[in-house]
């Protein structure tokens, strides 16, 4: 479609308009870089968030104690509803999805912690083995509560890093005693937890030794299991259930929400990644008139250069030029603006997004802001195709000049 | 070479109709050299635009070298224009950022002929016209009789049957338009059918055939020697 003599033909004619051609290659490198970066900020901000979720299981149910709202079964309203180990065993035992489940309990009170002669304060949370995986902690060193540990009431604690950092100096911490209030605990294994500092200056104990310790009987605070891969939907009936299984139980009614309080991780994930589509439809549409701005604008400068060369057009057609001949001319120097601007504002955005991956400070809001490749490159193609056929309305103006007016146009 | 036969033009201007050309008929032979003169408004530029495909005619015939030139798509004028016409105007109209060589050979790119082949063709027009030094220059760096003398050139390149020329000694004094005029003959000599468009007796008085326009009707139209 181009010969080597177009291409010199194109060549010439940018040249000699080197002004216009700049702003043209200007105005569309532009709108590619807006939209590369927005693309990428969408994307960072996502991100973003996405950490946010980063401390807990995304798909984690918590099951909090409540005061009933209504009287239900002669049972008068404002009763507190207490859970216990019975309650944390017939959900593990009936639950269709649990994947991972736990008790809380905390023993409550100030929990002061002592090593050899030093002293601190921590929050104290006694649990079951599957907490792990509720909290996503990681084990650096030793091992978590284990099932061996909840059926012998064995006195053995984990602890966070921070608590590491402030009770131990360079000794070796597996296997040390620590005391919590009076009692002494052998410390097993040390975790990291990616939801920040607070999350590692806790100390986790098994359940059952906690509840022997502190006299708690069969007494839970709170119960968390996560629902695997199951769906929305599937998390949502599972909410149902444990509300039906701890009715059934606790003697209130199953509408009576404020009962029990169950808090469902998925439903938050499900908010965000509905505002996250929002966002990327405002992206998309922002994006979209950015593009079409530097398409008008080449268009514009095809107008403008198509009436600038009325005359050369005219002369050019009075030596035997074809309307085709014309046309795939202009048409070609508008491809090879919007080409050569595409990839200009395509490498500079890829650039400054690579410069901000690696200078950004970690913070809440932005995380290494990316785009996807092939869709950067197929939106890159659009406009350089939508820039072509912005050329070929002015081309084809062109292209049916009257060669005998355009004669007489003065330079 | 030339056949009209009752050719008239009509141009709006506003509420006013205007009569450019009002039945023509003109036979001119090959190898003739035609001089058109007439005053402003005569119809000289129209008749010379329609000779040259540039512009249609309302009624009548014109039959150009056998080949009768009506309705044609504008394709095939850009055709019929690249392979039988050569054009000379009075303002030159070469393409500024072209150098001079480039402008000769354009009407050869129409022609799909190959880079290197149009351009050296370009440069033994440029000979015969006496600027093969100038070749590199642009239209800006050239005087009037050069510049004319590269559109002379140019028209010439793609050996037309015919060559048309507006005007074309209008913009330049004695001593060049008697150079173009030389340029003419020696075309003419050649074979190719010469016609300009002049409002100047002594310019007409070079020809061998002098057709008078006045308001759009043959006047005159006398063989000199």
């Amino acid at each position: 479609m181009i010969d080597t003599d177009t291409w010199q033909e194109i060549a010439q004619s940018l040249r000699t308009h080197k002004t216009r051609t700049a702003l043209a290659v200007l105005t569309v490198a532009w709108g590619v870089f807006m939209l590369v970066l927005l693309l990428g900020a969408g994307k960072g901000i996502q991100n973003g968030v996405e950490l946010q979720f980063r401390d807990d299981a995304v798909n984690s149910i918590r099951v909090y104690q409540g005061k009933t709202t209504v009287a239900h079964q002669g049972h008068p309203r404002g009763r507190s509803i207490k859970f216990g180990n019975d309650d944390f065993d017939r959900l593990n035992d009936n639950l269709d999805v649990a994947d991972r489940i736990t008790a809380r309990y905390y023993p409550g009170g100030d929990s002061i912690v002592t090593y050899q002669n030093r002293t601190s304060s921590y929050d104290i949370r006694a649990v079951h083995p599957d907490h792990l995986y509720l909290e996503k902690s990681i084990i650096t060193e030793g091992r978590f509560i284990n099932e061996l540990d909840i059926r012998e009431r064995r006195k053995v604690a984990v602890i966070g890093v921070k608590v590491v950092e402030g009770l131990f100096e360079d000794e070796a911490v597996l296997g040390e005693s620590i005391a919590i209030n009076a009692s002494t605990y052998r410390v097993v294994g040390i975790f990291r937890d990616e939801g920040g500092r607070s999350e590692q200056e806790k100390i986790y104990l098994p359940v059952s030794t906690a509840q022997l310790v502190y006299g708690a009987g069969s007494r839970v605070h709170q119960l968390l299991y996560t629902v695997g891969d199951a769906s929305w939907e599937e998390s949502k009936a599972s909410e149902q259930q444990t509300r039906e299984l701890l009715a059934d139980r606790h003697n209130f009614a199953v509408s009576d929400e404020r009962a029990v309080r169950i808090y469902n991780n998925l439903d938050e994930y499900q908010k965000v990644t509905d505002l996250f589509f929002w966002i990327r439809v405002f992206v998309a549409i922002v994006g979209a008139g950015t593009v079409l701005t530097g398409i008008l604008a080449v268009s514009n400068i095809m107008v403008i250069s198509v009436a600038e060369r009325r005359r050369e057009i005219g002369i050019r057609k009075a030596l035997g030029a074809t309307p085709a001949a014309i046309t795939r001319l202009i048409v070609a120097e508008s491809l090879i603006i919007t080409a050569i601007a595409g990839y200009l504002g395509l490498l500079a955005s890829l650039g400054l997004l690579e410069l901000l991956k690696a200078t950004i400070v970690e913070n809440d809001y932005i995380y290494q802001p990316d785009v996807n490749t092939p869709v950067v490159a197929a939106v890159t193609l659009l406009v350089v195709f939508a820039g072509t056929l912005a050329g070929y309305l002015p081309a084809r103006r062109a292209a049916a000049v009257n060669p005998v007016e355009a004669l007489q146009q003065r330079d | 070479m030339i056949k009209l036969q009752d050719v008239r033009k009509t141009y709006q201007l506003g509420d006013n109709r205007v009569e450019a050309l009002k039945g023509i008929s003109l036979s001119i032979e090959s190898g003739d050299f035609v001089s058109v003169q007439g005053s402003s408004g005569s119809g000289k530029s129209t008749l010379l635009n329609i000779l040259g495909i540039l512009d249609s005619y309302d009624s009548g015939s014109y039959t150009l070298n056998g080949t009768a030139i009506r309705d044609l798509t504008q394709k095939q004028a850009a055709h019929y224009r690249n392979r039988f016409i050569g054009f000379v105007f009075q303002s030159f109209n070469l393409i500024n950022h072209k150098s001079a060589v480039e402008n000769v050979a354009l009407p050869l790119y129409y022609q799909g002929v190959p880079r290197r082949e149009r351009n050296q063709l370009a440069m033994d027009y440029l000979d015969r016209v006496g600027l093969a030094g100038r070749a590199e220059h642009k239209p800006a760096e050239l005087s009037g009789g050069q510049a004319q003398r590269v559109a002379v050139a140019r028209a010439l390149i793609t050996k037309p049957a015919l060559l048309l020329a507006d005007e074309p000694t209008g913009a330049l004094d004695s001593e060049t338009s008697a150079q173009i005029m030389q340029l003419f003959r020696d075309v003419n000599d050649e074979g190719v059918t010469v016609l300009i468009v002049t409002h100047e007796e002594d310019i007409a008085a070079q020809t061998r055939r002098t057709v008078q326009l006045r308001d759009g009707d043959i006047a005159r139209d006398e063989r000199l020697e």
